[in-house]
């Protein structure tokens, strides 16, 4: 099964990237009034039943994919 | 009577590159400095301090530290820090032990986004812990830095609780970096665990420039000395 987990810089937290990908999106002319930079992780699972997978996922987000101080996560399962 | 000479732990990461300054520095202050490889799984016997060194373990891969803490030596680390003897992040040493939980909050890219190579002024906060035990509350000390993920962040209700411990150890006087309340340095609750983000070890000798990192790094020599005749 595969998963994907999407890392956010959460609300309300100074988003330094965000910021400067913001300035340079105006800089060329768009019209952007925000942008907040995150990271993306591809999982291929060996779990094949969603429940246990999601599980394992929330346990990789707080061990070791994000920092929840500043991070929240987003977890899309999908079926291989 | 001769003094005795401290066993000091310095880690060594894959990418670690103050773990060099921070053996010679602690030798010239007085430390039998031991390097230690991320990989071993115990500390010397006779280990009376642990100093993580500035660098970039891991590439700094994912987040800063965030790989570092899963290093074989790191539960030996823990064991240490929670026998109540000193242990000391540097730098890149600080965000692993911010991300291993051995303190609190964590580090961010400057607000700058830039990598920022300065000597900075640090007011000393407190002298509640073993580092700052020779300098007077409101003390500034003159240190470099050299970081690009230097922002100290912690939420209102976690820096509350660290004024109220007194686990604030050193604020810049001037926010070079965006960090929280301007903190440069925080301890654990106990007061054992510092980290800091200027480099102490690159600050004792006049020859080289400022020597602010002199009574930190005596602070922990002092502290070591006497852990390890309480347990000779």
């Amino acid at each position: 099964m595969k998963a994907t987990v999407l890392v956010r810089p959460k609300e309300g937290i100074l988003d330094p990237q965000g910021e400067a990908v913001h300035g340079s999106l105006r800089a060329l002319g768009f019209a952007v009034s925000g942008a907040r930079v995150g990271r993306i992780v591809d999982l291929e699972l060996e779990a094949t039943d969603r429940a246990g997978a999601r599980a394992e996922v929330e346990r990789m987000c707080a061990e070791l994919l994000a920092n929840p101080l500043i991070e929240s996560v987003e977890i899309q399962l999908e079926q291989a | 009577m001769t003094e005795t000479r401290p066993t000091v732990a310095v880690l060594r990461f894959p990418g670690s590159n103050d773990d060099g300054d921070a053996a010679i520095a602690l030798e010239a202050l007085g430390a039998d400095v031991r390097l230690v490889w991320h990989a071993e799984h115990e500390l010397p016997r006779e280990t009376a301090a642990v100093v993580l060194p500035g660098g970039f373990s891991y590439g700094d891969y994912l987040r800063c530290g965030a790989i570092a803490r899963f290093a074989s030596i790191m539960p030996a680390v823990r064991d240490f820090a929670e026998t109540g003897r000193p242990v000391v992040g540097i730098c890149n040493g600080f965000q692993i032990l911010c991300e291993a939980g051995l303190l609190p909050g964590v580090l961010r890219a400057n607000r700058q986004l830039e990598f920022l190579c300065a000597d900075v002024t640090v007011t000393v906060e407190t002298a509640a812990n073993v580092f700052t035990a020779r300098c007077a509350p409101g003390a500034e000390l003159v240190i470099p830095v050299k970081h690009g993920e230097g922002n100290w962040f912690g939420d209102e209700d976690l820096v509350a609780e660290l004024e109220s411990g007194d686990q604030i150890a050193l604020r810049y006087t001037e926010n070079v970096n965006g960090s929280v309340g301007r903190i440069a340095g925080v301890t654990n609750a106990a007061g054992n665990v510092l980290g800091l983000m200027p480099h102490p070890e690159h600050a004792i000798d006049p020859l080289l420039g400022p020597t602010g990192g002199l009574p930190i790094l005596q602070g922990l020599l002092d502290a070591a000395r006497a852990g390890a005749l309480a347990t000779a």
